[in-house]
């Protein structure tokens, strides 16, 4: 937080994006954000508000429904020179445009030896927890992970989201924005059946009104412990520390923030002094970034290591509407895979 | 089966498309109406794109039998400009052969002629500004050739060789160059379409006076990008010319697998309030005509157009193609617009500005300065004949900055050369 200027306000998740874009935008005429209902109306979750309003109609404008359009015009705009930040309505509708993502945005600084690069930003609201079915809860994270010139971040709360994001429009390679959509408005224990708790009580909500940025690639310590790796990020950063805290283990807890590029390194200490990890997401389990995440804590810290690694994740099955509290992982999830690696 | 389907109802039958002629077969165009040429109006750039429907069902041609430029969209060019475009693509047909020639030779890895599609490319280029943005497809080597890219620098990009501007990262042909306004070419199709658009809009929103330019083939009409980069470019008016190259064959499917047989590719512009062109595009100076309407109602703020140019894919797909396992030989020699090349120094010879012999000088000058160029980039290598890139320029431009995870892998990368070749010398260069 060294970087960061005074005053400081309270702002919740979608507050702290909208403050970032609205300052991405007033320090560089070339930040545009575009996308499905982003402009007059400023975002289904009001993450734009205002922002046509402020800056004009050429620099916060609504999109045609075409998510291959919106990021295909995105790739355009970064080759004439702008710093576009497209928004995809909910990350469960990023599939159209995967072949601009993957095949065009992260490979053209590659394919032109520098002669393009793509300054882009995807944000884009992702994971569960809000009774969005299965085209509306989706983690696709590890889709994007997997491909070779793409940063994917996650904040997980509002000071952290407006500093990733700035750093993130300020990056010149693209980058997948997820926002946890579960705490837009307040971080969540996993506990669904109790009172919705509002950003303001967490410390994390004081956020500054100036520029500040958070370092791609860089995880965040934000429990410490000695018995214990805990390593996730988003919503289910909340989820574990709560957990963690009820089972009353001491424990590293890791929000990794960045997925791509990975901060191994504050992995790697936390496992080596602990001896025992649990990496949770909300993500599909097959081929997810836990199963990543576990290779490389194998491959670095095999020996120091006192039970297997666990993952605790969603279920390999499309994300269900009215079992979705089975479906999410939660606290139990939690609980029985921490008690497993504690007791080996 | 048969019991789901109610007796009083005759069954259904799927239509698979199939091509007028297959290989051994005469070649058939009788379905081709070519319209005379001049007959075809020419609106004001500026006109409503609902009050000019019909030209995506005419063919806007120049160049009639006679070698006569008439009609309405005659763009009246001198002769001077006329021979330039006759060399460029001259230029452009030279090149080809002797670059499909070093294929052959097992020089490079891949390569694609646009043989009988020059005017397309050439054409344009010359009716564009210099400074105009082209989202090129992959034949479209032709604006580079227009727009005077040195020869060598191509073709060190075709070899992958130390010369290559793109550090041998591209399969040949996918050029690329920012000074030269011309796009990293992708070998996936029609992604460039709305990437044009977002060019464009950036100009336009940015007071800009350039426009944009984007090429496709009629196969790839059918992919979804394409219909985004239309109705984006259709919402915002952008600055943006899409051209269809309809060479009637996309590798080995015909233009009926991408809708040919209900309607044409320029009529795909009227369900999007574009205006649609359809040209002859084995006219050149139709083609430039087209182009520079286009061009200009692009940069007045009237917003997109849609060209189809109507032409023949007189070889194969690329080097791994043999159309004589799907198509009838005889279409290139039948197929009714003729070559661009031939007509349009018919067309110089008949107004009295051209000659047989000079046609011969150029073809023979056009041919010694590609060979010429080839010898001076095979000193700079060919592909397979020794590795032309330091094996650690792999990892770069992967990101601006090269994270941890790239540099252990290079790392790695670097073991590997160490053990194949201990005395350090990473092998043969």
């Amino acid at each position: 937080m060294s970087n960061a200027p005074a005053p400081t306000r309270r702002m919740n998740m979608i507050e702290a994006i909208n403050d970032a874009m609205r300052l991405a935008m007033a320090r560089d005429d070339d930040v545009v954000v575009f996308g499905e209902d982003v402009g007059f109306f400023g975002g289904v979750f009001r993450a734009t508000a205002g922002l046509q309003q402020e800056f004009g109609k050429t620099r916060s404008f609504d999109t045609p429904i075409t998510e291959c359009g919106i990021i295909g015009v995105a790739v355009g705009m970064a080759a004439y020179g702008l710093r576009p930040v497209p928004e995809i309505q909910f990350a469960d509708y990023i599939y159209p445009a995967l072949d601009q993502l993957v095949s065009e945005a992260a490979r053209i600084r590659y394919r032109s030896a520098g002669q393009w690069h793509m300054p882009i930003t995807v944000r884009s609201p992702f994971g569960g927890g809000i009774f969005g079915g299965q085209t509306h809860s989706q983690s696709p994270e590890g889709i994007f992970t997997h491909v070779s010139g793409l940063k994917t971040v996650i904040p997980s709360t509002p000071y952290d989201a407006k500093g990733l994001l700035l750093a993130a429009i300020e990056d010149n390679d693209p980058v997948i924005f997820f926002e946890p959509k579960r705490i837009y408005n307040g971080p969540f224990d996993g506990h669904y059946d109790r009172p919705v708790q509002p950003w303001a009580k967490h410390p994390a909500s004081e956020v500054p009104e100036g520029h500040y940025t958070i370092p791609l690639g860089k995880a965040a310590l934000v429990r410490e412990g000695q018995d214990l790796t805990v390593i996730t990020y988003g919503t289910m950063v909340h989820v574990g520390l709560a957990a963690v805290e009820e089972l009353g283990v001491d424990a590293d807890v890791i929000d990794l923030r960045t997925l791509i590029p990975l901060d191994i390194e504050t992995i790697e200490a936390s496992v080596k002094k602990t001896g025992r990890c649990v990496i949770i997401h909300e993500a599909t389990r097959t081929s997810g970034f836990g199963a990543e995440l576990a290779a490389q804590i194998q491959e670095r810290c095999f020996y120091h290591l006192e039970a297997p690694i666990e993952r605790v994740t969603g279920f390999d099955t499309p994300y269900p509407h009215s079992l979705e509290w089975a479906y999410f992982p939660g606290p139990v999830r939690i609980g029985m895979a921490i008690e497993k690696v504690m007791k080996d | 089966m048969n019991d789901s389907r109610r007796s009083n109802r005759p069954p259904l039958s799927l239509h698979i498309p199939e091509p007028p002629a297959r290989p051994g077969e005469e070649a058939d165009f009788s379905d081709i109406q070519v319209l005379p040429a001049g007959v075809t109006p020419r609106p004001d750039s500026s006109a409503e794109p609902h009050s000019m429907r019909d030209l995506a069902f005419g063919l806007v041609r120049v160049l009639d039998d006679d070698g006569q430029a008439v009609g309405p969209w005659n763009p009246r060019l001198s002769a001077d400009a006329m021979r330039a475009i006759l060399r460029n693509m001259a230029l452009t047909r030279a090149f080809d052969d002797r670059m499909f020639r070093a294929q052959r030779q097992g020089k490079t890895s891949f390569y694609m002629k646009c043989t009988g599609e020059e005017a397309v490319a050439v054409a344009q280029a010359h009716a564009l500004d210099r400074e105009d943005m082209c989202f090129p497809s992959y034949r479209q080597q032709g604006i580079l050739i227009a727009r005077g890219h040195p020869l060598v620098g191509m073709m060190n990009q075709i070899y992958s060789n130390k010369g290559d501007a793109l550090k041998g990262r591209q399969l040949p042909i996918m050029y690329s160059s920012p000074e030269y306004g011309f796009f990293t070419v992708s070998g996936n199709l029609t992604t460039q379409l709305p990437q044009a658009v977002g060019w464009a809009m950036a100009s336009a929103s940015k007071g800009d006076s350039r426009i944009a330019a984007a090429w496709c083939g009629e196969g790839s009409t059918a992919e979804g990008d394409f219909h985004a980069a239309m109705t984006f470019a259709t919402v915002y008016r952008a600055p943006v010319i899409f051209n269809v190259v309809n060479n009637q064959w996309a590798i080995s499917s015909f233009a009926g697998f991408a809708g040919g047989e209900a309607t044409t590719f320029a009529a795909r512009a009227i369900g999007y309030g574009i205006a649609g062109l359809r040209v002859d595009g084995n006219d050149a100076l139709a083609v430039y005509a087209a182009t520079a309407w286009a061009a200009e109602r692009a940069r007045t703020n009237n917003g997109p157009t849609l060209i189809e140019h109507f032409t023949y894919r007189a070889e194969g797909h690329s080097t791994s193609d043999d159309p004589s396992a799907y198509r009838s030989a005889e279409e290139r020699v039948k197929w009714p617009l003729g070559d661009p090349i031939v007509r349009l120094k018919a067309h110089l010879v008949a107004i009295g500005e051209w000659d047989d012999a000079r046609h011969a000088a150029m073809d023979l000058e056009v041919a010694e300065s590609v060979k010429a160029a080839q010898k001076e980039a095979e000193k700079n290598g060919i592909l397979g004949h020794g590795m032309h890139q330091p094996f650690e320029t792999m990892f770069e431009d992967v990101f601006e900055e090269m994270p941890p995870h790239l540099k252990e892998q290079q790392a790695q990368m670097l073991a590997e050369r160490m053990r194949k070749w201990p005395d350090g010398s990473q092998g043969p260069r």
